[in-house]
């Protein structure tokens, strides 16, 4: 069958569709890190002295610590002096109405299929646009806000309600965390806020959409949704950078609050710069998300497609604290190239009666590294605690790498923790019968890889869906052999 | 419709096919038949471009095009369809998606435009009933957990839906009982027209019986050694193929 690698070998690869760079004048600091930097970026936000100490306390917290090396992950020395940490488009000069956003960011989104001309949206979409360090624009905030949500860019959030920014920021992921949690913690510079009131059913889905713009540029973003009793809310989370040799760091912070009833579902496609064929460039996505399901019967509920990033470390997870809460992680992730992810969830099961379900797919192509790392634990007090977790790995090619890393912890007689792992790979066979059905290499490779993935992709909204879809597809063109 | 020329083929370096000829007319039915190893299933997958299979000598005119320059979705979208002897299971893929996307293809190569959702699950339906094939098995993954017998119905439901110019047909026979091979064989004649052609490989007299050959071949040791008329399948089923090996010179 020698042959026939060959063929897919040589089926051509997929461009980056959104490698291109935005030329606008960008307003940055001076390169490195240290606690000016902190605190000019605190100013630039003219943020609330609480808000700076807390920062300075992440950033020297973060002075102390090392970089975790216990990933499935080679992550080349990343000089930290070497990084700018605040870079924002320049606001044109000349009166202007606060609502107006220059043209050429607006022509950038479009690009990137996020319109931000409220007309021309999908209907039953509600966006946040951040470039680099700044949200540039939130739509339908009027229309939201008739309901009691909030949806606001996180520095708007910091100056108008600061006292739930107060209360609920860093009560899931605390700066102490990690060394990422604690790096983001002293330099984050945008990201969103939600919130929405007891009883309330967002009537629309709520996405942020991250785009790294700006050259040896960090972005560290932070979200914080925060859903009250009886409340529901769907929000979605895309991201894109240009192409370029050096590698980018992102390094964001997603915080989740469900109180009593409520449900979040957290949607996430991922497809930052994966860097180029020969493993050169692409963005260092090492983030840090938690929902905590606080309230009884609450439920979070994390999706994410992994398509791009050169280096991926995230772990979405849930903190199962209310009586009968529930937790769910929905995953594919796809490495291609040289690309490496170490990606999954931690469940801990605090309260009665909590259940979690993990259902991950992982799919590695050309050289590239695809762990997957979850840990599932019952604390004494979780009776009744259910866990189901469903690992499958889909190989294609012999070069690359899956690893399933499952650790349970179980200090509780009465839970019930199940395990599923499978290991798969396309046969030559499978794709030769398409073939001979008229449908080409990679088409047929499309056709399996999403149709391994349905039961994830099922999981997401269905306007992203179908893009979602399609990016499977095209991270795995030219991969298979 | 069909022209094979002193067709030489060899897989992982050992010559299979020795120099096949063979002409398949518009309207024809022929049966390939043969002791096993001689060549049968090889040739079945040398027409329609199995990779693992190295064509070193030999032309393949079909329709009056080079054959062997064609990929094998090209030749799928000639025309050429092939009744796997064993389909392989692709877990996950509906055969809604999978019928839709072939459809697509062969739709795209002959420049026509997709067919709506609703205008394919209509085809789907009509097709699915000239084998019997019910609607849970068509909207499950392909061929994943069908029995030997639906798997051959679905083979022939795949056809149904492609109509190809040619059908190969290889020991689609194998492994069905005598009510799933009737169904088989009917959904093979109905699709049967005089545009059309079959090549029918099988071991027994049994198929044949239902499909009726134009034209029997025996195919031994990588070579056709003999053509006749149907009454050849109903000789070979009595006395075996000692006589035509004792012929050659070989007993």
């Amino acid at each position: 069958m020698q042959e026939s690698n060959d063929i897919l070998n040589e089926v051509t690869s997929g461009d980056y569709k959104y490698g291109f760079v935005t030329n606008i004048d960008t307003e940055t600091i001076h390169k490195g890190l240290d606690e000016n930097t902190v605190r000019i970026i605190s100013a630039k936000k003219n943020e609330p002295d609480w808000l700076l100490q807390y920062r300075l306390k992440a950033f020297r917290h973060w002075q102390t610590l090392e970089m975790p090396t216990w990933a499935h992950l080679q992550i080349p020395p990343i000089d930290y002096q070497d990084i700018i940490y605040y870079a924002a488009p320049k606001k044109k000069e000349g009166p202007k109405s606060l609502d107006e956003v220059d043209p050429e960011l607006m022509k950038t989104f479009d690009k990137l299929g996020i319109p931000l001309h409220e007309r021309a949206q999908l209907s039953g979409m509600a966006v946040d646009a951040v470039m680099d360090s700044v949200s540039v624009k939130t739509t339908f905030k009027e229309t939201l806000a008739e309901k009691g949500i909030i949806f606001c860019s996180f520095s708007e959030a910091v100056q108008h309600y600061p006292d739930l920014i107060q209360k609920y920021m860093g009560s899931v992921v605390s700066y102490r965390d990690n060394f990422f949690a604690a790096l983001n913690s002293a330099v984050f510079s945008d990201g969103s806020f939600v919130y929405i009131p007891k009883g309330i059913r967002c009537p629309m889905e709520l996405s942020t959409y991250f785009r790294i713009n700006a050259a040896n540029t960090g972005q560290f973003e932070r979200t914080l949704i925060v859903a009250d009793d009886d409340s529901y809310v769907s929000y979605l989370e895309g991201c894109t950078a240009p192409m370029r040799d050096e590698n980018q760091l992102h390094a964001a912070i997603v915080e989740i609050v469900a109180h009593d009833r409520a449900e979040v579902k957290y949607s996430t496609v991922q497809n930052w710069y994966p860097g180029d064929k020969e493993g050169k460039g692409g963005i260092y996505n090492f983030v840090t998300k938690r929902g905590i399901c606080k309230g009884d019967y609450s439920k979070i509920s994390w999706t994410q497609v992994e398509t791009g990033s050169a280096i991926t470390w995230k772990y979405p997870s849930c903190i199962l604290a209310g009586d009968h809460s529930t937790g769910e992680f929905y995953s594919v992730a796809v490495t291609n190239n040289y690309q490496q992810a170490d990606t999954g969830t931690k469940m801990i099961h605090l309260g009665k009666h909590t259940k979690s379900t993990i259902v991950s797919k992982g799919i590695s192509a050309g050289h590239s590294q695809n762990s997957y790392r979850g840990l599932v634990k019952v604390s004494p007090r979780a009776d009744g605690a259910r866990n189901h977790s469903q690992c499958d790995s889909l190989l294609l090619s012999s070069t690359c790498g899956a690893h399933t890393f499952p650790y349970t912890e179980i200090q509780n007689d009465t839970a019930i923790v199940e395990h599923e792992a499978t290991t798969s790979k396309i046969s030559e066979e499978q794709l030769f019968y398409c073939q001979q059905r008229g449908i080409s290499v990679e088409e047929a490779v499309g056709l399996i890889v999403n149709g391994y993935a349905r039961e994830v992709m099922n999981k997401l909204p269905m306007e992203f869906a179908v893009e979602a879809q399609k990016l499977l597809t095209i991270s795995l063109e030219g991969s298979v052999g | 419709m069909l022209e094979i020329k002193n067709l030489h083929a060899n897989i992982n370096g050992k010559e299979i096919l020795k120099g096949i000829n063979l002409t398949v007319k518009a309207g024809e039915v022929h049966a390939i038949m043969g002791p096993n190893g001689s060549g049968k299933s090889t040739l079945s997958s040398v027409l329609v471009g199995n990779p693992a299979f190295e064509v070193t000598e030999g032309e393949v005119t079909f329709n009056g095009k080079n054959l062997l320059d064609l990929s094998p979705e090209q030749r799928s979208c000639e025309g050429m369809f092939l009744s796997f002897q064993y389909p392989v299971e692709i877990p996950g893929v509906s055969m809604v998606n999978f019928m839709r996307a072939a459809l697509n293809e062969h739709r795209k190569y002959n420049g026509l435009d997709p067919l709506s959702a609703t205008d394919f699950l209509k085809l789907m339906r009509e097709k699915r009933a000239i084998v019997e094939l019910d609607n849970k098995l068509a909207s499950r993954s392909v061929n994943e957990g069908f029995s030997g017998g639906e798997k051959k119905r679905n083979e022939i439901f795949q056809m149904a839906m492609l109509e190809p110019k040619l059908a190969i047909l290889d020991e689609t026979d194998s492994g069905l009982d005598i009510d799933a091979l009737r169904v088989v064989a009917n959904g093979v004649n109905h699709l049967k027209t005089p545009d059309n052609a079959a090549i029918v490989i099988t071991h027994y007299q049994r198929l044949l019986d239902y499909i009726k050959p134009d034209i029997v071949h025996v195919l031994y040791k990588g070579k056709i050694v003999k053509t006749a008329g149907p009454e050849l399948a109903l000789e070979l089923e009595k006395s075996g193929y000692d006589w035509i090996k004792a012929e050659l010179g070989e007993l």
